[in-house]
């Protein structure tokens, strides 16, 4: 089976449609949602609408920090912005959203694979894996084989080496093998808010069968998203950082 | 579970059959197996993983595994069969029938046209390598192999890099990877993925055939190793007396301790190796001594500060190097198309640093040949072919050592360009479009022929041209 993993979607519907057709035509027959699927962007409700479809065909989806705020929790830890675009999302959420929202996970599980949206060691306290020292931690503690994680809006992979982790940094459209008697860690990158420079959508695919990952990356029409974004009123750098994917 | 290195002959390990034990390395054990289904034998490796081994035996077997899946070619053993069987992980990979290149070092020092013939089909294969992305980090002669149709292929990749993949092995030891006496100055320094690096080894296992020593010895102690970045090795003129100078200046080209000042690819070096009358003699060449105490002691204190870090991968430092092969048809004296070509040549060379410059030319056979002074008339169309070469490119005031010069001969000029094309790893060929006279398409063009069946880009230039009156 192939799974396309998707993290951080932050209700950019644009990005997602863009990524689940690419994914699509890669042969994906599942797929995981690593959480973060609202917050920032101008279509929490499309967005979840079209999840909860995949949710009742066999998706995977787990919570994140942005979901939880949508849900009421305490969002004080977060930058105005992202606070500004999380009370907005809160008034646009139905009971059928909310109820989704409420039902996830922090993490999950599939045979030796391990699906959750920041550090896998307290997944809710929502830690970001950018150092090896983080990586080799979070590996210790999923205990699986491979462990895909977002939240960190940067792709990359990490693998177990020595004491602590060695860090890869993917090059889009490439397969990598992940060997068996090793542990990997893949942040998928973000869907709907790419931080790295690069304004393409990232998600990443992979093969169980082959053990072959591959991260990608999708343009999509993020002038449309940014235009919503102005037009919902939400924070116009929401709508700005979305052309320079950063 | 057997251990790796004690599988008896019979055992089953996926679809093949252990026929018997090759040899047994600090990392790995090496079968020979047979296919259960028949047909011919693979080379079964397994990495041991008995508890005392270090953790970077399973890493470079992981890395080879890696490695032998995405690269492909004749340079490189194919991957048959890899996965976990009784005997853990495994990878069963072609069996390379052929003599090493240890055997031929054991009979250095070996004449210099031998030595340059070797070190070319060396070159070749290990460019071909660095165009897969992939830098070997432990080239010595016991790891190449000549295969039984001439071609060199190189084998054990467990310290080998690939641009597009985790680099596993760096990230398990934090000491330099790579053998002793081979390893170049900025491996020292833990610096992965510069092809440079292989373009000192290939200089060093070079220096071993031609004098029968080994440049740098073989030291055991990392202050041993680290020598080499401030001690020049002897000069092997001074080993070998009659070596010829662009031999001696090819060997210390490829060990200069730089590697901005090195070869900047392998296929230059190949070039060069096959051509010893276009080599651009330096000092290097006709060194006869060490450098002296001042430039050793400049040497030290200069590595003593960090080697720059680089992040280019493998072929972006190709890129950098590009062969540019124009084929330039002087007989037409065509000045428009000439400068036309110039114009094309100076545009592609543009911004890169390290390009070389092939312009060559095909001379066809004519009547004349055939007779009786056939052989002294086709030397003077030669010679007169290589004044043209030379007459063309002079406008562009290129550097001379960027510049190389080939008259070939034959009567079938597509495929005797395309052949030169291949063996010096062009990576884009300039080629005029002569016209488009009836015969022309009738016969079909040398440029269009050229341009579908060529192994890089091509570009077909054509002089500007007054609008018909009926288009």
């Amino acid at each position: 089976m192939k799974i396309a993993v998707l993290s951080d979607i932050h209700g950019n519907l644009e990005a997602l449609r863009a990524c689940l057709a690419h994914a699509e035509g890669e042969g994906a027959g599942m797929h995981a949602f690593l959480g973060d699927l609202v917050g920032y962007g101008a279509d929490p409700v499309a967005c979840l609408g079209l999840l909860a479809d995949h949710a009742a065909k066999g998706a995977l989806l787990v919570r994140g920090n942005h979901d939880e705020a949508a849900l009421g929790g305490l969002c004080e830890d977060m930058n105005p912005v992202a606070r500004e675009a999380t009370h907005w999302t809160r008034a646009k959420l139905g009971s059928t959203e909310r109820d989704l929202l409420a039902s996830l996970p922090f993490m999950t599980r599939r045979g030796d694979l391990l699906f959750v949206h920041a550090g896998a060691d307290v997944p809710e306290k929502w830690e970001y894996i950018t150092s090896c020292s983080q990586a080799a931690h979070c590996m210790e503690a999923a205990q699986a084989a491979v462990t895909f994680a977002g939240h960190v809006h940067q792709p990359s992979l990490f693998f177990a080496a020595g004491s602590g982790a060695g860090r890869f940094q993917p090059v889009p459209g490439v397969p990598i093998p992940l060997t068996g008697r090793r542990r990997w860690l893949a942040i998928a990158g973000s869907v709907g808010q790419p931080r790295d420079g690069n304004n393409a959508a990232a998600y990443a695919l992979y093969d169980e069968e082959e053990r072959m990952l591959t991260f990608f990356r999708v343009p999509y029409d993020h002038m449309s998203a940014a235009r919503k974004i102005i037009a919902a009123g939400l924070p116009e750098r929401l709508a700005l950082r979305l052309h320079k994917g950063e | 579970m057997e251990g790796a290195a004690h599988l008896k002959p019979g055992t089953a390990i996926g679809a093949y059959r252990v026929q018997e034990k090759l040899r047994e390395g600090g990392m790995a054990a090496l079968y020979r197996v047979v296919p259960n289904a028949g047909g011919e034998p693979g080379l079964l490796k397994v990495p041991k993983l008995e508890f005392g081994n270090h953790p970077a035996c399973y890493a470079g077997f992981e890395v080879e595994q890696m490695i032998l899946g995405r690269v492909a070619g004749i340079h490189v053993p194919r991957l048959l069969a890899s996965g976990e069987g009784d005997c853990g992980p495994y990878l069963v990979m072609e069996h390379i029938a052929g003599k090493s290149f240890a055997d031929h070092a054991a009979a250095a020092p070996l004449p210099a046209g031998e030595v340059a013939r070797l070190g070319a089909i060396l070159a070749s294969a290990l460019h071909d390598l660095h165009r897969q992305e992939v830098v070997h980090h432990d080239l010595k002669p016991s790891h190449v192999i000549l295969r039984e149709d001439g071609q060199a292929a190189l084998v054990d990749f467990g310290l080998a890099f690939h641009g597009h993949l985790p680099d596993l092995v760096a990230a398990e030891s934090d000491r330099p990877l790579g053998t002793a006496a081979y390893i170049s100055p900025e491996q020292i320094a833990r610096v992965r993925g510069d092809p440079r690096s292989d373009i000192f080894s290939l200089g060093v296992i070079l220096y071993l055939l031609a004098t029968g020593r080994m440049p740098f010895g073989d030291p055991a102690g990392m202050a041993g190793v680290r020598r080499r970045l401030y001690i020049d090795p002897l000069p092997p003129r001074r080993i070998v007396r009659d070596l010829p100078e662009w031999l001696q200046e090819i060997i210390l080209h490829c060990l200069e301790v730089r590697a901005d000042q090195r070869y900047a690819t392998a296929a230059q070096v190949a070039h060069d190796l096959r051509h010893p009358d276009q080599v651009v003699l330096t000092e290097r060449g006709r060194r006869a001594k060490r450098p002296g105490p001042l430039v050793v002691a400049r040497r030290w204190l200069a590595s003593l500060s960090a080697t720059p870090l680089s992040n280019k991968l493998p072929t972006e430092h190709l890129a950098l190097a590009p062969n540019v092969l124009v084929a330039v048809d002087t007989s037409c004296k065509n000045e428009a198309l000439f400068q036309a070509l110039r114009d094309a040549t100076r545009h592609i060379i543009g911004g890169e640093q390290h390009w070389r410059v092939s312009c060559v030319s095909v001379q066809e056979p004519s009547l004349l040949t055939e007779q009786e002074d056939g052989a002294e008339i086709m030397r003077a169309l030669h010679m007169q072919r290589l004044v043209e070469l030379h007459h063309w490119v002079r406008p562009l005031g290129l550097p001379q050592e960027r510049l190389r010069f080939h008259v070939l001969e034959g009567s079938d000029v597509p495929a005797r360009l395309l052949e030169h094309a291949r063996a010096s790893h062009a990576d884009h060929i300039i080629i005029g479009a002569r016209g488009s006279s009836g015969l022309r398409r009738l016969l079909g063009s040398v440029s269009s022929r050229v341009a579908a069946e060529a192994p890089c880009s091509v570009t077909v230039v054509r002089a500007a041209q007054a609008a018909d009156m009926d288009t």
